[in-house]
Parts: C-alpha cells; sequence; structure tokens
C-alpha cells in the first residue's frame, strides 16, 4: 500500500506539495538519521571506551558481518561452522517442529471449534498450556525422547502448536451466523457446509494463528538450541564461550533478519486470505 | 380489514383460492435460563414471548410487507417461515405441508448481503445453484448464474469480490443469488436497511422491475413505509412486542407496473400511507413509554 502511494505519487496534484509531506518519506528519513545517530554513538562510544571494556566498534562489526554473510557456508567441525549452515539447520528444526504442529492443531482446532460444547471443555487446556514457557519443556523433552536433536523439535511443537489452535478453534467457532444461515437455507450438507463455509470464513484466523506460531517457534529455536550441539542458538552460545562480542552481534541480526522475513511472508498470506476483511 | 378477513384472494391472483403458505397460531417462546446451575449462578430469566398467536394466509405471486416498531418479532417470524428457526406453537405450511426446516423452495435476502467474502460474485452465486442441485452440469449452471447476474444488472462485475462492490451491488448480487435457486417464496429481512437513501431508491426501483417479470411469492421486512406502498400488494402491520400480533393488513390496490410517482396519484394512496403512518408512530410510542416507566 505504501509503495504504491508512495509510486502513483506521480500524479499532478501531489507531486505539487513536497514530497517531505508524505508520511512514509518522513518516517524513512526518520529512520535512517535515528540509525546512523545510534551507529555513530557506538562507533564513537566503543573508541572511547564509554561501555565495558571488549565492545566491539561498530565499523569491527560489520567488517565481522561482511566476513560471515560472504562464508556462509564452511566446515570445520561442529564449532566451527559457518551461519548459512547454522541457519539452515535451525531453520530445518524450526520448520519439522512447526509443520507437524500446524498439523495436528487445524483440523484439532476446527473439531473443537465446530462444537460449542468441545469448545468450551478443552478452552481450559488451552489456555492453560498457552502461557506455559517453552523452555519449560525441555527437560520434559530430554527425559521422553533422551535425543537432543528430538526435543529441539519436540520444543519447537508443542510450544508453536497453542496459538494456531486457539486461533483455529476462535475463528471456527465464531464464524459469522449470516454465512451458516446461507449454507443452511440452501440446505448444504454438514460437509460441504465445513469445507465451503466454515474453514474459508475462519481462515483469516488460522492465518494469523499461524504467524504468531511462527514467532514463537523462531523465538524459542534459538533458546533451545544453546542447550543442543548445532543451530543459531549453539552458534550464539559457542561464540560466547569464544568471547567473540563481534560474532554474537552479527548471529543476532541474522536472527532478527530471518523472523522479519518469516513474518513478512506470513503477513502477505494474511491479506491475501482476508478479502477485505480486517482481522 | 382485520387479520381475519386476510383469508380473500389477493387482486393479482383471483384463480387461485388456495393459499401458497398458512401460518396457523404461531408463536415464538424464547425460553428462559432456569435450572439448578443457572440459580447458582444468579442467571435465570423468565421465558420471553416474543409473538403470540400470528395467523395469515398468502396466496401465490403476492407480495407481502412486514412492517411494524423494531423489535417486535419481524425478523423471528420470517426466520420461523426459512426454517431457521424453531416454530414454538401453531404450524406454518408451505403448500399444505408443515415447515420443519430450512429448504431451498424458500430464498433468503438477508440485510447484512451476507456474501461469502472469499468467494467472487459468480461463485457466491456458484455455491447457492450447486448447492441445491448437485447433479447440474457446469454447463447448466453457468447459464442459470449468467442469467440472474444479468436479471439484477452485474454483468461485468462477475469476477469481482464483494469488499471491491458497493452495498447496493452487494444486495443485488444478495437478491441473485436467492432468486438463483428458483424459489417458490423469496423472504427478505429489512434487504435495503444498510443502504443509503438514494441507493435504496434506486434498488426498491429495480425490486419492482424484477417483480414484475418473475412474479414470485415474496415476504420483505421492512421499516419504510414508502417502500412498503411502492411494492407489496398487501401490508401486514404488527403490533409492538413481547406477544406482538398481526394488528392490520392492509391490501394495496395501486395497479402495476408501479412507479413512485404514478402511485401517489391513486386516490387510495394518502389514506393507507396516513393509517399505516398513525399505527407506526402509536406502537413506536408505546415501545418509547414502555422503555422509559422501566
Ligand atoms: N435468540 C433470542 N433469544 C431471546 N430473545 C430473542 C432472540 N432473538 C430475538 N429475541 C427477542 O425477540 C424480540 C423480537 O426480535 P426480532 O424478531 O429480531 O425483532 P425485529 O426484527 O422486529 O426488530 C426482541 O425483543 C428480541 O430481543
Ligand atoms: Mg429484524
Amino acid at each position: 500500500m505504501a509503495l504504491s502511494n508512495a509510486t502513483t505519487g506521480l500524479r499532478r496534484d501531489s507531486k505539487q506539495i513536497s514530497i517531505f509531506h508524505n508520511e512514509n518519506v518522513r518516517a524513512l528519513i526518520v529512520f535512517l538519521s535515528s540509525l546512523g545517530l545510534f551507529l555513530l554513538f557506538w562507533e564513537v562510544g566503543a573508541r572511547a571506551e564509554w561501555f565495558t571494556r571488549g565492545v566491539p566498534t561498530a565499523s569491527a562489526t560489520f567488517k565481522e558481518l561482511w566476513w560471515w554473510v560472504t562464508n556462509p557456508f564452511f566446515d570445520n567441525g561442529p564449532n566451527d561452522l559457518g551461519i548459512g549452515w547454522n541457519l539452515l539447520i535451525s531453520l530445518r528444526r524450526v520448520a519439522i517442529g512447526y509443520i507437524l504442529a500446524s498439523l495436528v492443531a487445524i483440523p484439532i482446532g476446527i473439531l473443537i471449534g465446530i462444537s460449542p460444547v468441545a469448545y468450551k471443555a478443552f478452552n481450559p487446556y488451552m489456555q492453560l498450556l498457552k502461557p506455559v514457557s517453552p523452555l519449560a519443556w525441555l527437560p520434559l523433552g530430554l527425559y521422553l525422547l533422551r535425543d537432543s536433536e528430538k526435543t529441539g523439535i519436540f520444543v519447537i511443537f508443542i510450544s508453536s502448536m497453542w496459538p494456531t489452535l486457539i486461533n483455529t478453534a476462535f475463528g471456527v467457532a465464531s464464524v459469522d451466523k449470516d454465512y451458516l444461515d446461507v449454507a443452511n437455507t440452501l440446505g448444504a450438507s454438514r460437509l460441504r457446509t465445513i469445507f465451503k463455509v466454515i474453514i474459508p470464513a475462519a481462515l483469516p484466523n488460522i492465518v494469523s494463528g499461524l504467524r504468531i506460531s511462527m514467532g514463537i517457534a523462531w523465538l524459542v529455536i534459538v533458546a533451545a538450541e544453546m542447550l543442543l550441539g548445532t543451530g543459531l542458538g549453539y552458534f550464539i552460545w559457542n561464540e560466547w564461550n569464544n568471547l567473540s562480542i563481534p560474532n554474537i552481534l552479527v548471529a543476532i541480526f541474522i536472527i532478527g533478519t530471518v523472523g522479519l522475513l518469516l513474518d513478512s511472508l506470513f503477513a502477505a498470506l494474511e491479506k491475501f486470505v482476508a478479502f477485505g476483511r480486517n482481522s | 380489514m382485520r387479520s381475519a378477513s386476510v383469508n380473500s384472494s389477493s387482486p393479482t391472483d383471483q384463480s387461485s383460492p388456495l393459499p401458497q403458505l398458512s401460518i396457523r397460531n404461531v408463536s415464538k417462546v424464547f425460553p428462559g435460563k432456569r435450572g439448578l446451575f443457572n440459580k447458582l449462578s444468579g442467571k435465570t430469566s423468565r421465558d420471553f414471548v416474543a409473538i403470540e398467536d400470528i395467523s395469515l394466509e398468502i396466496e401465490p405471486n403476492t407480495f407481502v410487507s412486514i412492517i411494524g416498531p423494531s423489535g417486535c418479532g419481524k425478523s423471528t417470524l420470517l426466520n420461523m417461515i426459512a426454517g431457521l428457526s424453531s416454530i414454538s406453537e401453531g404450524d406454518i405450511l408451505l403448500n399444505g405441508a408443515p415447515i420443519t426446516g430450512p429448504g431451498p423452495d424458500r430464498g433468503m435476502v438477508f440485510q447484512s448481503y451476507a456474501l461469502m467474502p472469499w468467494m467472487t460474485v459468480e461463485e457466491n452465486l456458484r455455491f447457492a445453484v450447486e448447492t441445491v442441485d448437485p447433479t447440474l452440469s457446469t454447463k447448466g449452471a453457468n447459464r442459470i448464474i449468467k442469467e440472474y447476474i444479468q436479471l439484477v444488472g452485474l454483468t461485468g462485475a462477475e469476477r469481482k469480490h464483494p469488499h471491491e462492490l458497493s452495498g447496493g451491488m452487494r444486495q443485488r448480487v444478495g437478491i441473485a443469488r436467492a432468486l438463483a435457486i428458483n424459489p417458490q417464496i423469496l423472504l427478505m429481512d429489512e434487504p435495503f436497511g444498510a443502504l443509503d437513501a438514494l441507493t435504496r431508491g434506486f434498488l426498491q426501483d429495480e425490486v419492482e422491475r424484477i417483480w414484475e417479470q418473475q412474479r414470485k411469492t415474496v415476504i420483505m421486512i421492512t421499516h419504510s413505509i414508502d417502500e412498503a406502498l411502492l411494492l407489496s400488494d398487501r401490508i401486514v402491520m404488527m403490533t409492538r412486542g413481547p406477544a406482538a400480533r398481526v394488528d392490520e393488513v392492509l391490501e394495496v390496490p395501486f395497479p402495476r407496473p408501479r412507479n413512485r410517482e404514478t402511485i401517489e396519484q391513486h386516490p387510495a394512496y394518502h389514506a393507507l400511507k396516513a393509517e399505516m403512518e398513525s399505527h407506526l408512530f402509536r406502537e413506536t410510542r408505546a415501545v418509547e413509554e414502555a422503555r422509559m416507566s422501566r
């Protein structure tokens, strides 16, 4: 939206006003100048040793980032692995756990949402388990599975299940009664109503559940991997043991960027299934 | 003209003495909350009698409007006819057979349009047509869809989604969808209630035009006296709730096809309008007074 506004700004009337009146342009200016100030403060502060000793300068950190990004795939053993490999390892774990969780959560959410009794009966479980910190599942996973790789996936699975489950059940349970009335007056079968009306109507809720779950999965994997042998989380833990602060900052930046990309993907999907509804 | 005299056939159809729809001593009671559980939580409430002992006979090919103060039970009555709401007492017979649930012999137009936002105009109609007749070939369905999109003047908007349409266009889709399943009776619950005055007038003219072509039995709920006078053969005026009844049924003698200007010239126009105004005013004032003294 914002982009198309800016590009269609070629219209005569809007061209006469200075482009600095455009909200997006102004936001970009504030963003860039605050970023510049921050980097300047960091660089000067680190050089003047305003912070704790050992804090790298901004320029050193960027050099480091450049090196890691241009050499993503090398493999000198588990403690010296390119960031690309670590990223792929983390993404793979997230993908497996998250997809399994979604495959379980969406059908169960639909079943729970369809029946008012089931919705009321199972809601306490969902509400109770939702706020449990994902890491609380870690010991349980290790005990049950006795394997760090499987435990990582288990933790992703169990913690990224609840938002999808809750949102799906809620979306299905709160389908606009008018849609159901339409299906009823036409004499649609239960199955046809579920597939043609209820699920499409609940889709925006389902997708926003998936989006929250994805965010959680990405948060959790980094923490969980500190206790596992590979992945971005382990990379950070390892660099902390090496006391390599620039590398930790590089990893934080990469984790943030990937999280942002994943979230944008789901934001686009949300828009795609909304059809003018704003949920 | 009390409700008892309603059985006389309508002026548009003298040949058919059999009513298409008979509403016989129908009441609707919304049950209150009772039982131990509700008593403990202090949430008990008494039964609510929304409408009581309504009788009405509707002959084929008549356009009937129901008008009454807000909250009197018009939607409740229409939903019972549609089969969406259970009948507490009495019977509603469609062609002599009691109504037990919803069915495609009755098409419904909703005030909120109730179009599926994820379906295009065409898909909304297709959903209705294919649900009602699953054996229909794609070609047959396409033909029906095209015909009804044309009937409501939406040609060119087939591929659009509802959110890309204006309110008036959306309700055209709603009307097309209800008619496309070829129901015996068309039920409309304040179909133009959410539209601005200009669009509303425009759509009323459209409904008048379509009705002249199809002459289906229509039951329409409305708040608008002008709308009722323009479109109806008969106007059912309901009293305020609770326990709402039919107060009076007016015959509208204007010849068809009608339009706004010519009906105003008709000698009966002003008397009918005054009658409806005084009825609505009286009932609405009583509702307000009851609310204040509570
Ligand atoms: N499901 C329900 N349970 C209890 N009361 C209801 C229910 N639906 C409607 N009512 C009551 O029945 C009365 C008639 O409602 P309605 O038929 O919607 O009125 P109208 O369409 O004439 O404005 C109102 O007083 C409303 O509060
Ligand atoms: Mg109503």
